[in-house]
């Protein structure tokens, strides 16, 4: 059993294109289409965190019913939570719409470049995007509630390196979430999983303050959202209770691989059938 | 959404013929024959589960990455990239390939132009009808300049305008010399432009030659339609004893007999229709077709 399409030679091979050039090309796709969607990209991803930030970082304590240094407490987690939401849903949402009904990615996987890369690029893409949420955020953060007790920059290195794998973890997932949710269950993935993560996630609270509930403690443990929040708490206000900077990198690194693996396993189901 | 599993083997063996550089060839089927899953193996957006497939000199697994760099893929349902305008989805569908944007806004133009939708290159996509963003879908197939054109049922669900303007364009590819595999499941569409045909079904090959060949398969030669006034399925049965009418079944309110002899059954058969009480209101012959041979290997229309 065999067809044969063409010639069985393979001839006017012409001039080889470099797989890089190709990836970059794809990645140039996603920034103008980024660039474009850009007011959309920060209302979707910088509003709610904003808004959080008014209310508990602003409102509450004014009202003097918070105490005025819960924004150290808040604005690490905060930061957080809008670099894996922006991560997410940049890819988890267009990866819904163009695998279930709209098959716009197929022109990308039928590039000359191995369909894992057009996986990979997309991570890539995530990942810028939950960076720049997180640089929109932190000054407004700063801007919101003004002085932040303990808040420090000097570890400037590890606030971007702890984003970046951060961000590229999430992406990750979000591409995994992508490509295994059907467009009708897109409600689903905010109310079963993005709502979840967000409540556990040591957004509003230290993990350290978790002992008090010490089976609530261990349990969030399996919530990736704790190591980003964690991580950027270590980095951006040391001298509060934070997890150990090592124990969450290597989370978030073990996140990423996890992630990935899924993410790409699922993306190569949906591209090739 | 993936294609359903388990067909593959049987669209590959369906095709488990060679298809020469420069050809027309089209796959005939009705929908779920296995047309798009062939397509989809050849195009390696789909995987065999086993056989062996080379286009322009490419294993379809073993050598994916530069098999895809050598064919253009019309979808059956146009894709365009929604974020992207019209000029931007060939520019870029130009880098995905190596090229410049320069030479990929020269490349854009020129089909645009040739495609009749250089006024539109500013557009959002979603502007385009459904002519224009098929149009548009062929352009960038072509950007690259591929070996082999493939084609998923280019024409489903364009007016009858735009489906005579798309021939216009695909006689044009074929006239330059390009191989291009197209599926259809419109009879008429594949006799008038495809070199060669397969007639698949179910995953099955049925039949494969030139269109004229086919049609000379085909059988009861002349299909004689029949509209009766009156008592059908007495009608019909009479028309069955007529001499050189192979059969005679009733369809609706007419008897559809398929002639050995040509038109030279028809008296005999307004004969055979005024003898069982009914009256003959109007009458149509077609001459053996793609239709008629589809219908007597499979026992069913093809839509």
């Amino acid at each position: 059993m065999s067809a044969l399409v063409g010639t069985s030679k393979a001839h006017s091979a012409g001039r080889p294109i470099a797989t890089s050039q190709i990836f970059f090309a794809m990645l140039r796709r996603d920034m103008r289409v980024a660039r474009r969607e850009l007011p959309f990209f920060l209302l979707r991803t910088t509003m709610q965190p904003l808004m959080l930030m008014v209310v508990f970082g602003y409102l509450l304590p004014k009202l003097g019913m918070m105490q005025g240094n819960y924004t150290t407490t808040l604005l690490p987690g905060v930061l957080a939570l809008s670099i894996a939401l922006s991560a997410v849903q940049s890819i988890a949402l267009p990866m819904v719409a163009q695998f279930g009904f709209s098959r716009e990615i197929e022109d990308r996987l039928l590039a000359p470049i191995p369909v894992r890369l057009v996986a990979a690029e997309l991570v890539v893409a995530a990942t810028l995007q939950g960076i720049l949420a997180g640089l929109v955020v932190l000054p407004a953060g700063r801007l919101i509630m003004g002085p932040i007790p303990g808040l420090e920059l000097a570890n400037i290195f590890q606030v971007l390196a702890v984003t970046t794998i951060g961000a590229a973890a999430f992406s990750a997932l979000g591409l995994f979430l992508g490509c295994a949710i059907q467009p009708q269950q897109i409600g689903l993935l905010f109310s079963t999983i993005v709502g979840p993560m967000i409540f556990f996630g040591c957004t509003y609270y230290p993990w350290a303050a978790l002992s008090k509930v010490p089976v609530l403690k261990y349990a969030v443990l399996v919530n990736p959202l704790v190591y980003l929040a964690e991580g950027l708490r270590g980095a951006l206000t040391p001298g509060a209770p934070h997890m150990d900077p090592l124990v969450v990198t290597g989370a978030l690194v073990v996140l990423l691989a996890v992630f990935w693996t899924m993410g790409l396993r699922g993306f190569m189901r949906r591209a090739i059938g | 959404m993936s294609p359903p599993r388990g067909t593959d083997i049987a669209a590959l063996v369906a095709l488990d013929r060679n298809i020469k550089e420069g050809e027309f060839f089209g796959l005939l089927g009705p929908n779920g024959a296995g047309k798009t899953t062939t397509i989809g193996i050849l195009t390696t957006r789909v995987r065999a589960t086993s056989g062996d497939a080379w286009v322009a000199g490419c294993h379809v697994s073993d050598n994916d990455v530069e098999l895809r760099r050598r064919i253009g893929v019309v979808p059956q349902r146009p894709n365009p990239d929604r974020g992207l305008n019209v000029l931007e989805n060939l520019v870029f569908h130009g880098a995905y390939f190596g090229l410049s944007t320069s030479e990929a806004t020269r490349r854009a133009m020129d089909l645009l132009g040739k495609f009749d939708i250089a006024d539109r290159v500013a557009s959002s996509v979603d502007a385009l009808s459904g002519g224009q963003q098929q149009r548009l879908m062929i352009a960038r197939a072509l950007l690259h300049e591929p070996q082999v054109l493939f084609l998923d049922e280019p024409t489903v669900g364009l007016d009858p305008q735009a489906r005579l303007a798309l021939w216009t364009i695909l006689r044009q590819l074929h006239a330059d010399g390009r191989t291009i595999v197209m599926t259809t499941h419109y009879m008429h569409e594949a006799d008038e432009l495809c070199d060669r045909l397969a007639i698949i079904d179910r995953g099955q090959l049925l039949a494969c030659d030139t269109p004229e060949k086919l049609r000379a398969q085909a059988p009861g030669t002349t299909v004689v339609e029949i509209e009766v006034e009156g008592d059908v399925a007495a009608a019909a049965a009479r028309c069955g004893a007529v001499p050189g009418v192979s059969s005679a079944t009733v369809s609706g309110n007419s008897v559809r007999a398929l002639s050995d002899r040509g038109g030279e059954a028809v008296p005999a058969l307004i004969r055979a229709i005024e003898g069982a009480g009914a009256r003959v209101t109007n009458m149509n012959l077609s001459s053996p077709s793609l239709e008629t041979l589809f219908v007597s290997l499979t026992g069913r229309r093809l839509d």
